[in-house]
């Protein structure tokens, strides 16, 4: 089983007070300590379980700044073979498309079976770039997985939906899979795996390495553009329940009978 | 002089760091109020190389370098300290004299287990009647035959009662030097008959770590667990004592800096007088001067680490380092506990351990006083 694994260097912003930065359309990210995003460390663990019990290759990919080396590193010290880095300043500006589109034009030459990704990015949380990245593959995918098993060239997975449950879906390979947390338990790098990955050389490559033009990355090739941040407006009409949920719940389905909503 | 450590040190801190928020947090609480050994974590520690992080890998360790060990050592510390200095204890004290002084035999025959994290290492070497006088040494070794038979009592001890131990590095004199005991290092094996071991003591803090009095009376070792050379302990153990204090200080400032977290959570959430407490200045203040010194504890730690692992001149470092963090961390314990106000004295605020926990980095490995003679005579004073 050959597999890749996409993974992003995130801001840890669960702790942190953040704010917007001077340029209105980012976070000040200068205090923030950085990570790899939290479903891609289970997509890491997920490939990596898969090539200990099965056997095959994991290539890790990052698009990103030279600091994504660390995540990559750390991905390569689990258990992952090789690694590809793809930077270049014409990916600013990215959205979920534009950034699948340089990830797609990343594996395509690869030989691979299964592309993992994070279900969800911490920081933009667009959900889209695995998905967008198998329909420009032309291959099948599935979001959301908490479940993976494999049977010859076919995989089933279990597909999380509300409540906990699990939808069982069997597709042919090659596919892309969006992992959920929570699939499996990520390991710890051990001393000795770093070791070993700090001198394994990390692939760069350029837009031009990969054949795309200006024009279909980045900003210029976004289908969504981010105008800017700000916090949520507390409009006149609206009215904040705050309280415990069981206090807050009953206070609304109050105001909903009340306004003859329900 | 960009002061940054190279990109596999920084993996390293990570992977110890997320390792001690995955495994060890959640258990802090458990390991503060049952007092019990953490042999699960330990056991962890040894499969991901934590155990034998400075040692080759042809002895079963990890191959990498002080400096990394330190880190790894400040890391656990930020969380909790009975596994930080179970790990210091272990590396330092116990591993240090057979992998720096020992025959490749002992190495391949104890230090590898130690390394793996099989086994856990101690150092004997305070007694009743020789603490910061560790040239006092009472307990003795005499050859008879081809057996050294050692009697004596030792304080103190950590790492050398557990189900884990292998046993314990123990300084004992051997002989007359000029008028002067001879002292040398002598590993004795823990099942050894004689060997005894007495209860755990109850400590201020680090609770679940392993601390007791052994004695030995008429217990026979093979004449080959002498380390080095006989007579050669003394200076044996001031060179492995050097690095250990540089350990210390990360533990010391691994305290400090979990101290310093806690408190820039509470002050934001804290209110009083309308306003939460980190906008009054006198407690911003506090956290100033905490950050401010954790960040020079730091600079003088690492740099000391890094002066041994270049193989230079340390000692007067090493003690400068053990010295100035553990004093620093004990006055950042204690504003801590301030800045937490009555909160901070309940056993269930992660501060009022934190400055509990602080109190032996000023005793233990060399009190600040010894620190202060080392440095004066390294002064050459
Ligand atoms: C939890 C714990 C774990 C320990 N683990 C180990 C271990 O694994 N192995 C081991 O060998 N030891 C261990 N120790 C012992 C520790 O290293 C000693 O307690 C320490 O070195 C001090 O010795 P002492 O307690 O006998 O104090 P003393 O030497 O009696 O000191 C009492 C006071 O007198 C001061 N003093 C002494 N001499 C002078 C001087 N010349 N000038 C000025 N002031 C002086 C000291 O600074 C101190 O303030 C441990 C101790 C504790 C509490």
């Amino acid at each position: 089983m050959d597999m890749v694994v996409c993974v992003k260097r995130v801001p840890d912003t669960a702790e942190s007070e953040v704010h917007i930065d001077s340029s209105g359309r980012d976070i000040d990210k200068g205090r923030l300590s950085f990570g790899i995003n939290e479903a891609d460390n289970y997509a890491v663990e997920e490939a990596i379980q898969i090539k200990e019990r099965d056997g095959g290759t994991v290539t890790v990919i990052s698009l990103g700044g030279k600091e994504s080396d660390e995540q990559i590193r750390m991905a390569l010290a689990k258990g992952g073979d090789e690694a590809v880095r793809l930077e270049d300043p014409a990916f600013a500006g990215s959205d979920g498309l534009a950034i699948a589109k340089a990830l797609a034009a990343a594996v395509k030459d690869l030989k691979y079976d299964i592309i993992f990704t994070g279900a969800l990015a911490d920081d933009d949380a667009f959900g889209a770039v695995g998905v967008a990245m198998a329909e420009l593959l032309g291959v099948n995918h599935a979001a959301y997985v908490k479940k993976v098993e494999i049977a010859g060239d076919k995989i089933k997975v279990g597909r999380e939906l509300e409540g906990g449950l699990l939808e069982f879906v069997e597709m042919d390979l090659p596919a892309v899979l969006t992992i959920q947390t929570g699939i499996n338990e990520p390991r710890y790098a051990s001393f000795k795996g770093i070791k070993l990955a700090a001198k394994k050389e990390i692939e760069l490559k350029s837009a031009a390495d990969l054949g795309l033009d200006a024009s279909e990355i980045g900003e210029a090739g976004a289908w969504a553009k981010l105008e800017k941040f700000t916090p949520p407006v507390v409009g006149e009409m609206a009215e904040i329940l705050e309280g415990e949920p069981e206090e807050t719940a009953s206070r609304l389905a109050g105001i909903l009978k009340e306004k003859g909503l329900v | 002089m960009l002061f940054e450590l190279a990109e596999e040190e920084r993996l390293f801190r990570s992977m110890v760091r997320d390792f001690a928020e995955g495994e060890i947090r959640p258990k802090v609480d458990e390991l503060w109020e049952k007092g019990e050994f953490p042999y699960g974590i330990i056991e962890k520690m040894g499969e991901l190389g934590i155990m034998g992080i400075p040692w080759p890998e042809r002895y079963g360790g990890s191959g990498g370098d002080y400096l990394s060990y330190v880190i790894a050592v400040e890391e656990l510390a930020r969380v909790e300290s009975t596994c930080a200095i179970t790990l210091e204890a272990h590396i330092s004290l116990g591993s240090s004299p057979l992998y720096y002084f020992g025959t490749e035999e002992q190495k391949q025959e104890i230090l590898v287990p130690l390394a793996r994290g099989e086994k856990l290492a101690a150092f004997g070497l305070t007694e009743p009647e020789a603490g910061s006088d560790a040239g006092n040494t009472k307990t003795t070794a005499v050859l008879d035959g081809d057996e050294w038979v050692i009697n004596g009592t030792k304080c103190f001890i950590t790492n050398a009662g557990t189900d884990i131990s292998a046993g314990v590095t123990v300084t004992a004199v051997t002989g007359q030097d000029d008028g002067k005991s001879a002292i040398s290092n002598i590993f004795v094996p823990k099942d050894t008959p004689g060997y005894n071991i007495a209860p755990k003591y109850k400590k201020m803090g680090w609770h679940a770590s392993d601390t007791r009095e052994l004695s030995f009376s008429d217990c026979r070792v093979p004449a080959s667990n002498i380390i080095g050379k006989q007579g050669e302990g003394f200076c044996q153990f001031l060179y492995c004592l050097d690095g250990g204090r540089i350990a210390i200080a990360g533990l010391a400032i691994g305290n400090a800096q979990g101290c310093l977290e806690e408190c820039m959570k509470y002050v934001k959430e804290r209110v009083q007088f309308g306003k939460p407490i980190a906008s009054f200045q006198a407690i911003r203040f506090k956290l100033a001067d905490m950050a401010t010194q954790i960040e020079l504890a730091r600079n003088l730690a690492y740099k000391a680490a890094a002066l041994r692992d270049a193989g230079k001149p340390h000692t007067k470092e090493a003690a400068m380092a053990k010295l100035f963090a553990s004093e620093m961390c004990m006055a950042a314990a204690t504003q801590a506990v301030q800045i937490f106000g009555g909160y901070g004295f309940m056993d269930e605020y992660p501060v009022s351990r934190f400055f509990r926990d602080a109190k032996i980095l000023e005793i233990g490995e060399g009190t600040s006083e010894i620190q202060r003679i080392v440095i004066a005579r390294e002064l050459g004073i």
